[in-house]
């Protein structure tokens, strides 16, 4: 061409493209560098062809390999759960305070019952298994029907008060509105109040303790120690499900509450119970 | 009839006319690098001997570290994530010294550059080495440069074949043996070469040793000078690199210039005549196939093979030696001006030259002193400070710790007591390949007691915990406070773990939580 430059240094011809008076020089590439790309365009053209690629009407060409994620995690899942196996078998052959007992396991319990419990029980008894007002904290020491890993399973997996299982934990607290008088149940309040706090009126204590023993011993003992057969609580520790105080008491005893937990086994199976006892055993309380 | 005056001449030419067709890419101009011999290609074969001593045994070096920790001197174990160096162990969180010496590689490649030029390049880099060791067995199988370029240029015959085919042979198997020596970083080499050799090592090793073999066949077979020129950033980065007091492989043609292949016939005639003899030996032995009487290149690796050449040449001519040589860019330009009367005219090689044919005395000469200067000190200060923070470091990182997290859901829990507990994880880091007990105490909180889960002792405020060689150990750890003990919503205190057998300790700040209602 007639408009060639030619760069004067190097006395090699230019694309006659500049910047700043910066010109590029027409070198030629590398023989094998120009063969390496068209390597990698066939590589990619070739790589259309073994996997999907090619949008069609309704999906995708599927490609010669046959690949897909889907069946990538299935797989992956398969190998997890077949590398889970060992574990999984000695969990269902064991009891649960073997479980405990033994760190392996107890560590791999612990971890899936964790999982299990994200999915399943923190709507009621919170992420962290502290409870709320009505559903009880499983990381303190005190256990309405017991904290013995064993007990814990039996409460996973038949529930309590849940009328679709025979087997279920079955109590239910008398609704003393119509019981007794209201000041009867002031004067008991006051009672069960004062076995771990002060209270206002203290002579409302004496008559309360002959109300409580008259009404309330049967089932929460003459201690006020609670009854774990009846899933009756103690009343004379620092915890206190539906509230603390004389009013909180007194709002109980008038119309109780009597909390629900559905039976477990049926939806999530043995396995995952025992791991789920083992793990709100582990938080702290277990006895 | 036609008048041809009539008919328009047009200025146009056809846009791919083969006059100014370009190529868009060009064939490779293969190289024949011809045997040099003399002082430079003795330190090569020395510096070879050592770089390919240092790539294929370390793995075989024994160190010991007793029954708990591999013997091996140099390992990486990417499983258990340590790293080994003769009496140094490296956990994955002390990666900062790889980091270190990554910078002090750095720093160390700019300073060698700025006063030897690409010594790297020309000496020391394993795509010089294997090419350098690849043209070993090509000249032992098919001979020297004119050998080698009749075999190319002859027909294909069963004696090119064979020799072609020993050749590839003994380059895939040096390939292997390069690529094989790289996974013995990784693993125990005694065991790990049994696997390899019957088939029952892990199949990563074999795809790491196919790679590396493919790697080191292409590049040190097949590619040699290519990879330099077109892969390599480091040619581009020299500019930035060198200064005028760096040493370079340099054409001196205030002595060379004008050259001349009939020196004597010139001379006779009267003409003036530089050293430089035309015979080509430069170029011929160069391994990236330049001249390097064009002067500094992109190309020149620096590897001094032409100062070997050449001086071989000026020695049977009987002249100085150092026709090619290593200078500086500065006493380069000196002599230039000397030899041109400042640029006035072309070289003339008597303005260099006593009457008597030794040099003139104003002749620059390269001396020590000139490596000296402030960028060098700066270099080789920043060099030794990074190296001295991480020598001090080394000597007194602890290798016993102690992390604590605070359980965060529930922050605490009130127990039927009135008491409150609080969860910590606890990790302790051994990080001697020894097994050892570690007492950990409480310090501050009053009243306070811990239990640990799977450990089945009463609540106290210390306990004894093994902890396996080399390894963490995780605890889970209640702490529990007497409602009336509790000062405030959050109080500090101490985890303490003890070695007593060491007298190493570590203590980590911890804070308990209790509700905002308590005393």
């Amino acid at each position: 061409m007639s408009n060639e430059h030619i760069d004067e240094i190097s006395g090699i011809t230019t694309t006659g493209h500049e910047w700043d008076g910066i010109k590029e020089l027409n070198n030629p590439l590398p023989r094998w560098w120009v063969i390496t790309f068209y390597i990698t365009v066939a590589w990619a053209l070739a790589y259309t062809i073994a996997y999907p690629a090619w949008p069609m009407l309704s999906s995708a060409t599927r490609g010669v390999l046959a690949f897909s994620s889907r069946n990538d995690v299935k797989n992956e899942m398969a190998a997890a759960d077949a590398a889970k196996a060992k574990y999984v078998t000695a969990i269902q052959s064991k009891t649960v305070s073997e479980i405990a007992a033994d760190d392996t396991l107890r560590e791999f319990a612990v971890a899936a019952g964790g999982a299990a419990f994200k999915v399943n029980c923190v709507q009621c008894h919170g992420s962290g298994a502290q409870g709320s007002t009505g559903f009880p904290n499983l990381n303190d020491d005190d256990w309405l029907w017991g904290g013995k890993a064993e007990v814990i399973q039996q409460t996973i997996t038949h529930g309590i008060r849940f009328a679709a299982d025979p087997d279920t934990r079955q109590s239910e607290m008398t609704a003393f509105a119509d019981v007794l008088k209201p000041e009867q149940i002031a004067q008991v309040s006051a009672y069960v109040a004062s076995l771990s706090g002060p209270v206002q009126d203290k002579s409302l204590i004496e008559p309360g303790a002959k109300v409580f023993a008259d009404n309330c011993a049967a089932c929460h003992g003459e201690n006020a120690k609670g009854n774990r057969d009846l899933g009756a609580p103690n009343l004379t520790d620092a915890i206190w499900l539906h509230g603390s105080g004389e009013a909180a008491i007194a709002a109980q005893v008038r119309a109780p509450k009597n909390g629900v937990m559905p039976a477990w086994v049926g939806r999530l199976g043995e396995t995952t119970v025992k791991e789920l006892a083992v793990y709100v055993h582990s938080l702290g309380g277990g006895e | 009839m036609l008048d041809q005056s009539q008919v328009e001449r047009l200025e146009a030419e056809a846009v791919n006319s083969s006059k100014t067709r370009q190529p868009l890419y060009a064939a490779r101009k293969k190289i024949f690098p011809k045997r040099a011999s003399g002082r430079f290609r003795q330190f090569k074969w020395l510096v070879m001997a050592i770089t390919l001593g240092i790539y294929y045994l370390t793995p075989w070096l024994r160190w010991g570290r007793g029954p708990f920790a591999p013997d091996q001197a140099v390992l990486i174990d990417l499983a258990n994530r340590r790293f080994y160096f003769f009496f140094i162990e490296i956990w994955p969180q002390e990666f900062y010294y790889v980091a270190g010496l990554l910078m002090m590689a750095g720093v160390g490649l700019f300073l060698i550059t700025s006063t030897v030029g690409r010594a790297w390049c020309g000496y020391t880099c394993p795509q010089t080495v294997w090419v350098d060791l690849f043209l070993v067995v090509e000249r032992a199988i098919e001979g020297d440069r004119n050998a080698r370029m009749k075999l190319e240029a002859a027909p294909w015959s069963a004696r090119k074949f064979f020799l072609r085919l020993s050749k590839h042979a003994i380059w895939l198997v040096i390939a292997v043996a390069t690529g094989g020596a790289w996974i013995f970083y990784f693993a125990d080499a005694p065991k790990l070469l049994g696997e390899v050799v019957t088939g029952t090592a892990a199949p990563i090793a074999y795809a790491t040793i196919a790679v590396l073999t493919g790697t080191t066949y292409v590049f040190g077979g097949l590619m040699r000078e290519q990879v330099c020129t077109y892969m390599c950033p480091w040619p581009r980065i020299q500019a930035a690199m060198l200064d005028e007091n760096s040493l370079t492989v340099t054409y001196n043609d205030w002595r060379g210039e004008p050259r001349s292949r009939h020196a004597k016939k010139a001379s006779a005639a009267g003409q003036s005549v530089g050293d430089c003899v035309d015979c080509n030996a430069c170029v011929a032995v160069c391994p990236m196939g330049i001249d390097i009487r064009d002067g500094q290149q992109l190309e020149c690796i620096t590897c001094a093979l032409c100062i070997d050449a050449c001086d071989s040449v000026m020695d049977k001519l009987g002249r100085e030696r150092g026709l090619i040589s290593y200078a500086t860019l500065a006493d380069y330009n000196a002599n230039m001006a000397l030899a041109t009367s400042g640029g006035t005219g072309p070289v003339d090689p008597a303005l260099v030259r006593t009457p008597s044919g030794g040099f003139a005395d104003g002749l620059a000469h390269f001396h020590l002193g000139k490596i000296f200067r402030l960028r060098t000190y700066i270099y080789l200060g920043v060099w030794s400070a990074i190296g001295l923070v991480l020598v001090y470091s080394l000597l007194t990182r602890e290798r016993l710790e102690l992390n604590v997290l605070h359980d965060r859901n529930p922050q605490f829990v009130t127990l039927s007591d009135g008491s409150i507990r609080n969860g910590y994880t606890v990790k302790l880091l051994n990080m001697i390949p020894e097994p050892r007990t570690v007492e950990i105490t409480l310090h501050g909180l009053d009243g306070g007691e811990m239990s640990i889960v799977g450990i089945d002792q009463p609540a106290s405020r210390s306990f004894s915990i093994p902890v396996e060689p080399d390894r963490l150990k995780t605890l889970k750890v209640f702490v529990r406070q007497p409602a009336d003990q509790i000062r405030k919503p959050a109080q500090s205190f101490e985890f303490r773990i003890d070695d007593t057998a060491s007298s190493e300790t570590a203590e980590y700040t911890a804070t308990f939580n209790a509700p905002e209602n308590s005393r």
